[in-house]
C-alpha cells in the first residue's frame, strides 16, 4: 500500500489494544468504516466508542507494535474504475497484481442499493449449452445463483465454461481464497478462449491473509456496477468461494467479541450475504449484473448456516453430483433449482419446455424409487425397468456437464427418450404438445 | 423545543447518543451527517446514554455529530393515496425517489398533497362521534375511502361541521369536531399513527366465522383460511413459498392486499411491480395493482427498517379495516424481521435466547399476529385483516425459535415440504402435516356446509383420511414389497394419490388451473370422493399403477380445461369411461 502522507492526515502512534485482527487507539474526528493504514497495512474502522477507535487490520496484526504508525485516510475503501480495468487482474485492495497503474475514477465500494422500483424484471435467457442448466434450470440475466458443491467437485471448471458460453460483455472474477492453481486455471482458460479482454479479476488466493477476502466481492461488484449501470453492458460476476468469505466474517466477528449465532456464524450473516448477492440486477437500459457463485459445503450439508442463508437469498442453486451409472458429473435435477426460469422457459424458449422439463424430472424420480426397490431386493415391474433405462440415457444425454447443445436439441432429445421408453399417457404431457411434438 | 444530543459511539447501525434531556423509548431521532439527516429509533436508554438503531448506512458517521429527537415514535401517514403505492419500510414512496440508486437520508412523501379527491359527507352536524367513526368518503381507485375521526382522538366529540360534497385536497379541513370541553378540532383527510401501537377503533373482535376464498385448493378445500384469520407458511428455500404467496395475493377474495416484502429478494418485488399493474383482478375487472400496496424492504436495504416494514404494513391494513374492508396482509418473511431483531440485540450485548434470538421473540410475534382479525366497527359494519406470514426456518428445521413461536400464534399451518418440492408436487404443502384450526370451528363448519353443500366438511375429512391411509400403506409397501402386501393396499395407496394429484396439487403457472373457485372445488371434490368410495377390480397389483395413472392424467386434463366448457365436459366423459373400465358395479 502506498504511503503518500499528506499534511492534513492525522497520524497516531499509540495503540492500546491489539488482537489478532484488530487494533484500538485513541483518536478523534474519525468516520465509521473509514480506512486507515496501520504500520503500512490497510485497516478499516469497525467501532467507535467515544474517542476509542477500533480498526480491523485486513492482513492481520502479526508483528505490529503498540507504537506503530496509524494514518487515517478520511475515506471508505475505493476502487478506480474505467475502461482500463478490462483484461487486468487485481488484488483485494484493487491494486493491479500484474503491476502498473490504473487510470480511472475513484469509487467507494459497497455502495448503496438499487431502488427496487428502478429495477427491471429479468427476462433474458442465458444459454450455456449445458442441458442440466438450460433445460432444467434455465438462467436469466440479473439472476444470482450459487453452485452448492463439495470441495472436490469441478465447480470452477463448470463455471468457467458457463462464463465463456454466456455471451457476456464482461466477466468479472472474484477469487475469494482461490488456490493459486485454480487462479492460473481461470487465467489460462480465459486466455485460450481469447476472452482475456472481457475479463476483470479480483483475486485473493489462499496465500493471502483471510480477512483481506472481505474486500474481494465488493471490489468485483463495484467494477460490475460500473460496466452495467454506466456502460449498459451485460456483466457476469463469478464469485468463488463465498464459504471462505463467510468464514472470514466469522473470524472478524469473533475477534470483536460478538455473540455467534448458528454454526459460529455472525448473527448478521444473512444481511451480509444479501448485500452482495442483491447487487445482481437488470437495469432498464439493458445493462445487467448476473452473479454465479460457489458455496462449498462440508460433507454435503446444506443445513449449515452458510448454504442455508445463501439459499434464502439467491434465486435457486445448482448441485453437481457424480452419477455412478454413467461415471460422469451431472447437474442434479432434484436439488438444483433456478427460480427465475419461469420468466424465460416456454416464453423465450419453445412453448413445451416447462412440461417436458417437469415430465423428465418426474420420470427420473420414478427411476430413483425403482432403484430403492432394487436395492431393497424387491422385484421390479416392467415400468420400473423402463424408468431405469430412461434414467441412464437421460443422465448421459442431457444431465452430464459435458453436454453442449441448443435448447431445441435438448427438447428433441427428451422426446426421443420419452418415445423410446414410455407411452404418452405415462409421460403425462398436455395433449396439444403430444400431438405436435411426440415422436411417432 | 426538541431534545438535542450528540453521537458518542458507533457500531455498525447501532449509534449511541448522549443527551441530558427528555427522550422516550422508541422515539425517532435524526442524526446530522454532512448534508443529510439519518433517521434512527431509540431502542434503549441507560442514564444519559441513548442507544439508537439507524435506519440507514452509518458509513462515514463521526462521533460528535448532532442528533435531534422528534418527540414521537415511528409513525405512518394515513389517508387517500396509499393504494397502488410502493413504499419502503419507513413509508417513503419509492417512485418519488430520484436516481437508480437509493440515496441515504432521502425521505419522500407517502401521499400527494396536491391531488384532489371527490368528497361525499357521511356524518351530519350534531352527530356524536369517536375515533374511527366515518365523517365522509372519497373515491380512491374503486374503494370508498372513509375519512375518519383520527384514531388519536380520545372520548366523544360532537360534529360541528362537515364540508360539503366536492373536490378537496388531503390537507383541507373536512370536518370540525368539538370535544366535551367545547374545544374545536379540525380534521383533514390525513392522520398519523405510531406503527407499533395497534389501532383499536372497533367495537368487538369475534371469532372468525367466514372463509376467505383463495382459489388454491390446498387452502380452500383442505385447510381453509378464515376471513380475519391468521396462518403461516414455513418452508425451506426452494419449496415454493414465494410462488404460493404470489398466488394468494393475486387470487384471494379480498378488497385489498398489503404485501410486506420483508428482507427478501428484490427481484421478487420487481415481479409484483411488473405483473400486478398488468394483471386483471377477476372480481372487479380492474388491475390487481389498484387493490395492492407494497411495503418493500428487500434484503439489501437497511436492516433496522426491516423491522419497521412489517409494522408499517400492519398499520396500513388496520387503517383500511376501519373503513369496513376485507384486507389480506402477506408478510414474506417474518424470519428476516426476527433476524433483524437478533442483529440489534446482539450489538447491544443482550443475553441471547435460543439460537441467539432475543428472549422476548415469542411475545413480539404473538403480539403482532394478534393485530389481525375480523371486527365489528362502531357503526355495525365489519372489516377484517387476514394475515399470512411466511417463515424461513434455518436449515429447514421446524424446531427453530421463529417457527416455534409462530406456531403458537397462528391458527393455520401450511407446512411446505422439501420432499414434495423435490418430487415437483406443487404447491409443496404437506397435506398431512398442515392444518387449519378453523376447520374445527363450529361456526366455520356451518358456513362451509351452507356455502358448499351439507356434505362438504364430511367429504373434506374423508379425503384427508384417504391421504393419511395412503401414506400409511405406502410405508408398508416400501417395507414389504409390491407383492408382499394385499392387492387392496395398492388401491388404497393410489386413491390417496388421486387426492394428492387432483386436489392438493395445482399448477400455479397454468392459466386455468392456477385459480379454482369454490363452485369448481366442490364439483371436483365430489368427483374425487365418488371414485374413492367406489370399488375397483384388478387381477394383480401390476395393473393398479397404470390404471390409476391413466385416471389421474384424465382428472388433470379436467383441471387444465375451463370449468364447464366443451373441453371440460369432453374430458369428464372420458374420465367416466376410464372409471367404468374397472369399477365394480
Amino acid at each position: 500500500m502506498e504511503k503518500d502522507t499528506k499534511a492534513f492526515q492525522r497520524i497516531y502512534t499509540k495503540l492500546f489494544q491489539l488482537t489478532k485482527a484488530t487494533v484500538s487507539l485513541q483518536a478523534s474526528g474519525i468516520g465509521n468504516e473509514e480506512l486507515a493504514i496501520v504500520d503500512g497495512r490497510l485497516a478499516q474502522v469497525v467501532k467507535i466508542m467515544g474517542d476509542i477507535v477500533t480498526l480491523q487490520v485486513f492482513a492481520g496484526t502479526e508483528g505490529i507494535a503498540n507504537d506503530a504508525e496509524v494514518i487515517f485516510t478520511g475515506k471508505a475503501p475505493t476502487l478506480k474504475v474505467g475502461e482500463d480495468l478490462a483484461g487486468r487482474f487485481f488484488n483485494a485492495y484493487g491494486e493491479p497484481i500484474d503491476g502498473g497503474e490504473i487510470m480511472g475514477e475513484e469509487r467507494e465500494i459497497g455502495g448503496p442499493s438499487v431502488n427496487p422500483v428502478r429495477r427491471k424484471q429479468p427476462s433474458e435467457f442465458i444459454a450455456t449449452g449445458i442441458a442440466g442448466i438450460d433445460l432444467n434450470n434455465a438462467l436469466v440475466t440479473g439472476q444470482k445463483i450459487p453452485f452448492f458443491a463439495d470441495p472436490d467437485q469441478p465447480y470452477n471448471q463448470v463455471m468457467a465454461n458457463v462464463a465463456l458460453r454466456a455471451e457476456a460483455d464482461k466477466i468479472i472474477l472474484g477469487g475469494i481464497g482461490l488456490t493459486n492453481d485454480d487462479y492460473l486455471y481461470f487465467k489460462r482458460v480465459f486466455d485460450d478462449a481469447g476472452a482475456l479482454d472481457r475479463i476483470v479479476g479480483f483475486i485473493n488466493t489462499t496465500e493471502n491473509p483471510p480477512v483481506e477476502r472481505l474486500l474481494v466481492p465488493d471490489m468485483a461488484l463495484s467494477a460490475a456496477e460500473y460496466y452495467a449501470s454506466e456502460k449498459g453492458q451485460k456483466v457476469l460476476v463469478l464469485l468463488t468461494d463465498l464459504t471462505l468469505y463467510a468464514d472470514a466474517l466469522s473470524i472478524v466477528s469473533n475477534r470483536m467479541d460478538q455473540i455467534p449465532s448458528k454454526d459460529s456464524m455472525p448473527g448478521s450473516l444473512y444481511s451480509d450475504l444479501a448485500r452482495l448477492y442483491e447487487k445482481a440486477v437488470q437495469f432498464p437500459d439493458g445493462g445487467s449484473i448476473t452473479i454465479i457463485a460457489v458455496t462449498t459445503l462440508s460433507s454435503g450439508d446444506i443445513t449449515h448456516a452458510i448454504p442455508d442463508n445463501t439459499g434464502y437469498i439467491t434465486e435457486g442453486q445448482l448441485f453437481l453430483r457424480k452419477d455412478s451409472d454413467i461415471g460422469k458429473v451431472i447437474v442434479d435435477p432434484f436439488r438444483s433449482l433456478s427460480r427465475l426460469k419461469q420468466l424465460v422457459i416456454g416464453k423465450r424458449t419453445r412453448e413445451d419446455h416447462p412440461q417436458v422439463m417437469n415430465a423428465a424430472v418426474r420420470l427420473y424420480a420414478d427411476a430413483a424409487n425403482a432403484k430403492t426397490k432394487l436395492e431393497n431386493g424387491f422385484d421390479l415391474t416392467d415400468y420400473d425397468e423402463r424408468t431405469l433405462d430412461f434414467a441412464k440415457a437421460y443422465s448421459e444425454k442431457l444431465l452430464a456437464i459435458d453436454v453442449n447443445i441448443e435448447v431445441d436439441a435438448m427438447l428433441e432429445t427428451a422426446y426421443d427418450l420419452f418415445g423410446k421408453h414410455f407411452t404418452p399417457v405415462e409421460v403425462g404431457l398436455k395433449k396439444e404438445f403430444v400431438e405436435k411434438y411426440w415422436k411417432k | 423545543m426538541n431534545t438535542i444530543g450528540k453521537v458518542t459511539g458507533i457500531i455498525a447501525n447501532l449509534v449511541i447518543v448522549e443527551t441530558q434531556d427528555r427522550v422516550a423509548q422508541n422515539e425517532i431521532c435524526f442524526i446530522k451527517h454532512d448534508n443529510t439527516r439519518l433517521m434512527a429509533e431509540v431502542i434503549k436508554i441507560m442514564g444519559q446514554k441513548v442507544y439508537t438503531q439507524v435506519f440507514e448506512s452509518t458509513r462515514g458517521l463521526k462521533v460528535g455529530s448532532e442528533v435531534e429527537f422528534a418527540g414521537h415514535m415511528l409513525e405512518v401517514t394515513l389517508g387517500p393515496g396509499l393504494l397502488s403505492k410502493n413504499f419502503d419500510g419507513l413509508q417513503n414512496d419509492l417512485d418519488k425517489m430520484t436516481g437508480i440508486f437509493l440515496k441515504r437520508g432521502e425521505y419522500t412523501d407517502p401521499l400527494e398533497s396536491d391531488k384532489e379527491y371527490e368528497f361525499t359527507p357521511i356524518a351530519k352536524k350534531g352527530d356524536t362521534v369517536a375515533a374511527g367513526d366515518w365523517l365522509g368518503e372519497v373515491k380512491e381507485n374503486w374503494i370508498g375511502h372513509k375519512i375518519m375521526v383520527p384514531f388519536v382522538f380520545e372520548g366523544e366529540y360532537t360534529v360541528k361541521s362537515v364540508t360539503d360534497a366536492g373536490k378537496y385536497k388531503i390537507e383541507d379541513t373536512m370536518a370540525v369536531l368539538t370535544d366535551k370541553d367545547g374545544k374545536e378540532h379540525k380534521v383533514t383527510m390525513i392522520q398519523k399513527w405510531p406503527v407499533k401501537v395497534p389501532i383499536k377503533a372497533f367495537k368487538e373482535k369475534p371469532r372468525p366465522f367466514k372463509v376467505l376464498e383463495t382459489g388454491v385448493r390446498v387452502f380452500d378445500t383442505l385447510n381453509p383460511m378464515a376471513e380475519g384469520g391468521t396462518g403461516f407458511i414455513p418452508g425451506p428455500f426452494g419449496s415454493g413459498k414465494t410462488v404460493l404467496q404470489h398466488a394468494l395475493s393475486k387470487q384471494a377474495e379480498a378488497d385489498l392486499v398489503v404485501i410486506a416484502a420483508c428482507g427478501e429478494r428484490a427481484n421478487e418485488v420487481v415481479e409484483i411491480f411488473t405483473e400486478f399493474p398488468e394483471l386483471d383482478d377477476p372480481r372487479t375487472g380492474r388491475k390487481l395493482m389498484e387493490r395492492t400496496t407494497i411495503i418493500a424492504n428487500t434484503s439489501n436495504m437497511p436492516v433496522a427498517a426491516r423491522e419497521a416494514s412489517v409494522y408499517t404494513a400492519m398499520t396500513i391494513s388496520e387503517y383500511y379495516r376501519s373503513m369496513g374492508l376485507k384486507v389480506l396482509l402477506l408478510a414474506d418473511s417474518t424470519s428476516r424481521w426476527a433476524q433483524a431483531l437478533r442483529e440489534m440485540s446482539n450489538r447491544m450485548e443482550e443475553l441471547p435466547g435460543p439460537d441467539g434470538f432475543p428472549m422476548d421473540l415469542p411475545a413480539i410475534i404473538s403480539n403482532f399476529y394478534s393485530r389481525a382479525g375480523y371486527v365489528y366497527l362502531n357503526n355495525g359494519e365489519t372489516g377484517s385483516i387476514t394475515f399470512i406470514g411466511t417463515v424461513s426456518p434455518a436449515g429447514g428445521n421446524l424446531k427453530e425459535p421463529v417457527t416455534e413461536s409462530t406456531k403458537k400464534a397462528a391458527r393455520c399451518f401450511y407446512a411446505l415440504s422439501q420432499q414434495r418440492a423435490d418430487s415437483k408436487r406443487y404447491p409443496a404443502i404437506d397435506p398431512i402435516e398442515s392444518y387449519s384450526k378453523y376447520l374445527e370451528y363450529p361456526e366455520i363448519v356451518e358456513y362451509l356446509n351452507k356455502q358448499n353443500g351439507e356434505d362438504w366438511t364430511k367429504n373434506v375429512w374423508f379425503i384427508k383420511d384417504a391421504l393419511l391411509r395412503s401414506k400409511e400403506v405406502y410405508e408398508q409397501i416400501n417395507i414389504l414389497g409390491d407383492d408382499g402386501v394385499p392387492l387392496d393396499y395398492h388401491i388404497t395407496y393410489w386413491k390417496g394419490e388421486v387426492v394428492d394429484f387432483v386436489i392438493s396439487q395445482q399448477d400455479a403457472f397454468d392459466k386455468i388451473d392456477q385459480r379454482s373457485d369454490f363452485t369448481r372445488q366442490r364439483y371436483m371434490l365430489e368427483k374425487v370422493v365418488d371414485v374413492l368410495k367406489s370399488d375397483f377390480k384388478f387381477e394383480s397389483f401390476e395393473e393398479v399403477n397404470p390404471y390409476f395413472k391413466k385416471l389421474i392424467n384424465q382428472y388433470k386434463q379436467m383441471n387444465y380445461s375451463e370449468f364447464e366448457s366443451e373441453e371440460f365436459k369432453k374430458n369428464e366423459k372420458e374420465l367416466e369411461v376410464i372409471i367404468q373400465e374397472r369399477k365394480v358395479a
